[in-house]
């Protein structure tokens, strides 16, 4: 049952059918089929190594880069297969930014970092460059902290602000989807609740897949859930649901904290 | 008290622990004393040179061609040798050796021949010709990376047969046959170009290893980041991998230079010269060179007592050029270190 059944029938964003993932003889996930819809916050749930980070990674082929990776199943995006091998990588990433878990700004300027995405796709005006950064960095809720110093060495924001730079980062191309693997986990509270604010606000241009360890956070960020397990899709449906009213008796236990 | 197991007091040691401390003081007096060890043997070693050799180096010294075999005058052609020598060395090494390294460190797989040939045989359909090719290039790797180990291991003085065998006899001989009708030796004899490129042989493992290790050193999570924007492998070494890398290529680089600057076995067939009165004009001519010089000037001299003296000077501006060299490596790596934590 890919669709929950809440769902009015517009069209995902996403759509993933029997999709499988190994790493050489490791089988890590298994038949994963769901649907996400455009312009709404995804959340991924599951306890450590559930594959939910894996899965997040099938999204824009960053497994690709690993060795003895494999994909079986299809994953596409506006009806596209993107295991296809007619499928441009490059192209793709494009489209499907992400933010990781540890903020990883390059040690160049801050203008740089939200240059970069531009300047490799041979952007060069400066005036173009000028202002998708200011753009970028307003739309990351950080170009009134960082106007003054764009030309200072990234590594001198704090970690928060370190973080909403690679979101801005990632926001420069203008991608279509925004995967975001676990974005929070290393900051303080008060940096976290700038990150879901932002992600509130993002969502009204931006179909926003999120994996966190942390239920509260999904519980306040996200449109729908999804419960991983054991490289499995074990319950998918609106985030109100599957906190108040699971019908999975695994996500029930989970949600409550029985294990994790 | 006596032996009370329950016992705390803090001041009274145990026996046991009393030995495991006589142990603990015993390494580190021998710990301490290897430094001071290897201190003195540095001060005594330049402080002899800098004694007897600093003052002999003169003006005239410096900027005059040796006379009165070998006793009088300076060593100018040899500094201007050894300079050029040094020059085309880096010019050749320095691109090889990075970009061996670079393409061993980030093109070829992480994984050794066997893991790779196990997941080649386990895996079917369409992913088994990539694999076979992660197999190909992994027993590349393995095979370079072994034939630059024992590169490194090759004594200098092989290089210069080698050298000689290979530059002078071989490629030097194809070339005169080629150009010299008149059957004329130009290339088929030592010169700076073969002597550069034999030093250049010699450093190459020196430079591949340094860049490797520098290219570790990069966070696998900047090259992730840059992947992620839609870098391709290649932008993402040139924008993200060197920069990141750049101050340990340099330090490596330079420290592989100066090592190769005082080296005499690989050009003693290849190039250098016992006397010239004149300065090299190009790649095809013979050279005069500091290390080698003082060689010359310790077992060649027709009068020992005489020469002593400009011995002492030339391994003095010897060691002092090294040290030249290596202090422009460490100041370049401060800077370019600046220039990255500031965001340049």
């Amino acid at each position: 049952m890919p669709t929950p059944r809440s769902e009015p029938a517009a069209k995902p964003k996403i759509e993933v059918r029997d999709f499988n993932f190994y790493y050489g003889d490791l089988h890590v996930l298994h038949d994963i089929a769901m649907d996400i819809p455009e312009k709404q916050v995804t959340a991924f749930i599951g306890p450590s190594g559930c594959g939910k980070s894996t899965f997040i990674r099938s999204i824009n082929r960053m497994n690709d880069i690993i060795p003895g990776a494999r994909a079986r199943g299809r994953v596409t995006l506006d009806d596209q297969d993107l295991y296809a091998p007619s499928v441009d990588v490059v192209a793709l990433r494009r489209k499907v930014g992400m933010v990781f878990q540890k903020s990883n700004p390059f040690p160049k300027s801050v203008y740089e970092n939200v240059a970069y995405g531009l300047r490799i796709g041979g952007v060069h005006g400066r005036r173009l460059l000028d202002e998708v950064v200011e753009r970028s960095l307003q739309r990351a809720a950080l170009w009134e902290e960082v106007k003054d110093r764009l030309s200072s060495s990234a590594l001198s924001l704090s970690g928060g602000q370190q973080q909403r730079l690679c979101i801005a980062r990632a926001l420069a191309v203008d991608p279509e989807v925004l995967l975001m693997d676990e974005p929070a986990s290393a900051l303080d509270p008060i940096a976290t609740q700038k990150i879901e604010e932002l992600i509130y606000e993002l969502k009204s241009n931006y179909t926003i897949v999120i994996v966190t360890h942390n239920m509260q956070q999904a519980a306040r960020v996200s449109d729908r859930t999804a419960f991983f397990m054991l490289g499995k899709l074990v319950e998918y449906d609106l985030t109100n649901t599957i906190f108040m009213n699971p019908k999975q008796k695994l996500t029930e236990d989970y949600i409550t904290g029985r294990f994790g | 008290m006596g032996s009370d197991p329950f016992d705390t007091t803090l001041t009274r040691i145990p026996r046991s622990r009393r030995r495991r401390r006589y142990g603990e003081m015993v390494s580190v007096g021998l710990l301490g004393f290897s430094v001071v060890l290897i201190l003195a043997i540095l001060a005594v070693i330049l402080g002899d040179v800098i004694y007897l050799g600093a003052g002999h180096v003169t003006w005239t010294f410096l900027s005059e061609s040796p006379r009165q075999g070998l006793a009088e005058g300076g060593i100018y052609p040899a500094i201007i040798g050894t300079t050029f020598l040094v020059l085309l060395m880096t010019i050749a090494a320095v691109p090889l050796g990075v970009a061996t390294a670079v393409y061993l460190h980030e093109y070829t797989p992480k994984e050794t021949p066997q893991q790779t040939w196990k997941r080649f045989r386990n895996t079917e359909g369409k992913e088994r010709g990539k694999e076979l090719g992660t197999f190909i290039l992994s027993v590349l790797a393995r095979v370079t990376r072994s034939a630059v180990a024992n590169l490194a291991g090759v004594p200098s003085i092989v290089f210069g047969l080698f050298g000689l065998g290979f530059f002078i006899q071989f490629v030097g001989g194809a070339m005169d046959a080629a150009t010299q009708p008149e059957g004329e030796i130009v290339w088929g004899q030592g010169n700076l170009l073969w002597a550069a490129m034999t030093l250049a042989l010699l450093t190459l493992p020196t430079v591949i290893v340094a860049t490797e290790e520098a290219l570790r050193t990069v966070p696998a999570e900047l090259r992730a980041g840059s992947i992620a924007l839609g870098a391709t492998r290649w932008e993402t070494i040139r924008r993200i991998v060197l920069p990141g890398a750049l101050p340990g290529i340099l330090t490596g680089g330079i420290l592989a230079i100066s090592r190769g600057a005082g080296e005499v076995a690989p050009i003693l067939f290849t190039g250098a010269a016992y006397y010239l009165p004149y300065l090299p004009q190009d790649l095809s001519s013979q050279f005069m060179h500091l290390g080698y010089h003082v060689l010359i000037l310790s077992t060649q001299s027709p009068d020992v007592e005489a020469t002593t003296p400009v011995l002492y000077g030339t391994v003095f501006v010897l060691l002092l050029l090294t040290f030249l060299l290596n202090l422009t490596g460490v100041l370049i790596r401060a800077r370019t270190r600046a220039k990255i934590h500031s965001g340049g």
